[in-house]
């Protein structure tokens, strides 16, 4: 009995403060983090300054670096892996939430998840070997010959460049964004849809009307979960992207990411301010992620108040 | 009295570090390039001695950082060092192997060995001037091939590689407008193309895509039976990458003549010699904390020098001749020493 009381007096403070001591060194990694990221990034930032954002050079012969093509490829192989994958994610969110026959929604659910957890030097492989030379035999010359007289689809057909790796992003993205989806739309409650149903909807009313605004919020925190996953994808990124230190206003031109930038140069970087700015690349894209992340929650909050909707 | 006790502790040390030796890892770290050559040594090595070799391919970039940092025993890259930058870091480099980068194509209808370039034109293809296979420039080398009227893509390494510093020093050479433009680094910033990762990356690109031009060292290109190009060397001859070939270039180099072993044999003279041969140096600190550890390295060292030379030819590199092993031992001898002062390789 006198040992249950006294593990009742301390055991609860103790499991308090455990626990705070966890939440708490999670702030203090990510603090520390961008600290060390900061110092190790000084010599580039004194030497490029704000230069370094809008500078699209790389040359370690000259000692002149500047991230805008790096951060330019993050962005836009993003872009493409969302503007790609959102549709087909949610299409398949609804057909298992809502369309597909009860038996094949859990082996096909399955699947997708699956899907999740290749590995992403997977993708990348299968980028390289499968879906390149797709891209430059069929895809490439249907787009240019139909869409050509935009910039974006000109130029040389390889098969490795921006688009690629955009189409790689999307599909490892798609099962992220489609699962958590799912999820979402199984909890809008059946009365409601039910009701709609009642009222003469069909299903395509149903689903515009109720499930999507019903499960906007969650929708968009799945997309985001998508989008974090995309912006710091490495190594499927490496292989299809090209790794050419250039702008250029085609997607089938080959660019650069901050990940495969890192990938590709860290170990080899021998001098100072080389490594340096590699540091101040990581750097950037750890505010990149940090200030999308942070509006997005924003964001959500802000519809999840009173009247936002 | 004297001489005799130092040869008595000399003759001691020498064989505590003998039996020392059995069960020893000699650690090391950087170029990729004699990866090959490298494991197959420490391999019969191994079964000889005991000792163990962990060698990390991880680039030559990587082997000067970590040979700087001391992780490992000594650090290996393709591009040697000046003399002021090892001066600097307190290293000595030595070479351990030779052999050639080769040029490789992928076009269709082009068997292996028919393409011939000369420096020049390989540079102006680099430099983004030459775009298309059916170039004037590349046609009058090539009376009798039919080439496409295609766009050339040209493949380069993403990561920086003893490889591409032995690449762009050759094109350096023959290409002013390349050596202004671009320079001769380990990572330089490329005017044109896409970059794969290793020279596995190069490789893969160069084998999928018609049109493709790339650069790797021979080993791959034989392993992965790419299109490699003949290309004119500095006697006007137009010579395709063999051993032999490599040897020839090797033939010239006056080992002797820079005390820091700072010689790049690219674009080197003689009727048979490939254009784009280099060798791969071997980095160590002059100050020495663990002797015993170091002379465990030289002598892996030294047995590579006398007994390595078949596998090396094996594997199409082309081994040190004698002389020059003679000479990089008397530079042990002379300049690698234990922190307190004391000599780690007793010499002749």
């Amino acid at each position: 009995m006198a040992e249950q009381r006294s593990l009742r007096a301390w055991g609860d403070p103790l499991f308090r403060g455990l626990t705070r001591t966890f939440a708490v060194g999670i702030l203090l990694l990510l603090g520390t983090m961008f600290f060390m990221l900061w110092q190790e990034s000084a010599a580039s930032i004194d030497k490029f300054g704000w230069h370094f954002l809008t500078s699209a050079s790389w040359n370690p012969v000259l000692e002149d670096y500047g991230a805008l093509v790096a951060i330019t490829g993050t962005l836009v192989s993003t872009a493409i892996a969302l503007v790609v994958a959102v549709p087909i994610s949610l299409g398949i969110a609804l057909f298992l939430a809502e369309i597909a026959p009860k038996a094949l929604r859990t082996p096909l659910g399955v699947a997708i998840e699956l899907l999740a957890a290749i590995p992403s030097i997977v993708y990348g492989m299968w980028g390289l070997f499968v879906l390149a030379p797709l891209m430059s035999d069929y895809v490439q010359p249907l787009l240019s010959s139909t869409l050509g007289f935009l910039p974006f689809f000109s130029g040389p057909e390889m098969g490795i460049g921006m688009l690629t790796a955009g189409l790689v992003l999307a599909l490892m993205i798609v099962p992220f964004i489609a699962s958590v989806t799912r999820d979402v739309f199984l909890m809008v409650p059946t009365t409601l849809k039910e009701s709609a149903y009642g009222l003469g909807c069909t299903t395509w009313e149903v689903v515009k009307d109720i499930m999507i605004p019903y499960g906007r919020k969650g929708i968009f925190g799945a997309v985001f979960l998508g989008l974090g996953r995309a912006l710091g994808e490495t190594m499927a990124i490496t292989f299809v992207i090209g790794n050419a230190h250039r702008l250029s206003w085609s997607l089938f031109a080959p660019g650069n990411s901050i990940a495969s930038t890192l990938a590709n140069e860290f170990t080899e970087a021998d001098s100072e301010l080389y490594t340096s700015a590699l540091i101040e690349l990581g750097l950037l894209l750890f505010v990149i992620t940090f200030v999308i992340i942070g509006l997005a929650q924003w964001w959500m909050r802000r519809m999840a108040a009173p009247g936002g909707h | 009295m004297k001489i005799r006790w130092g040869i008595t502790t000399l003759v001691a040390a020498l064989l505590l570090a003998t039996t020392a030796q059995a069960g020893t890892t000699i650690t090391g770290a950087g170029a990729t390039f004699p990866h090959p050559v490298y494991g197959k040594w420490a391999h019969s090595y191994h079964k000889q001695s005991g000792v163990k070799l962990n060698y990390q391919a991880i680039g030559s970039g990587g082997g000067v950082k970590q040979i700087k940092a001391r992780t490992v025993d000594f650090g290996a890259s393709d591009a040697p060092l000046t003399a002021p930058q090892l001066k600097k870091a307190g290293l000595i480099q030595f070479p351990m192997v030779m052999g050639g980068v080769v040029p490789v194509i992928h076009i269709k209808g082009i068997a292996t060995g028919q393409l011939r370039l000369d420096g020049p034109t390989l540079a102006d293809i680099y430099l983004g001037k030459i775009t298309r296979w059916n170039d004037a420039r590349i046609s009058s080398q090539n009376p009798d091939l039919t080439l496409p009227d295609k766009d050339i893509s040209v493949v380069h390494r993403a990561d920086g590689s003893g490889t591409s510093w032995i690449f762009t020093n050759y094109l350096s050479k023959v290409s002013d407008a390349w050596k202004n433009g671009v320079g001769n680094a380990k990572s330089v910033s490329w005017p044109v193309g896409i970059g794969g990762k290793g020279n596995a990356g190069v490789a893969a690109f160069v084998s999928k895509l018609n049109g493709s031009i790339g650069y790797v060292e021979y080993a791959y290109a034989l392993q992965n039976k790419m299109n490699a190009v003949r290309l004119k060397n500095r006697d006007g001859h137009y010579v395709a990458p063999t051993s032999a070939s490599f040897q020839a270039a090797a033939a010239g180099a006056d080992w002797a003549a820079s005390p820091s072993y700072n010689v790049v044999l690219t674009h080197q003279p003689g009727a048979e010699s490939w254009p784009i041969t280099g060798a791969s140096f071997i980095l160590m600190h002059k100050k020495q904390r663990r002797p015993e550890q170091a002379l465990a390295v030289l002598m892996f060292f030294d047995w590579a020098y006398k007994n390595g030379a078949q596998s090396a030819l094996q594997l199409d590199y082309v081994p040190m001749p004698d002389s020059v092993a003679t000479l990089v031992r008397a530079t042990w001898a002379n300049q690698l020493s234990s922190t307190k002062g004391a000599a780690i390789w007793p010499g002749q």
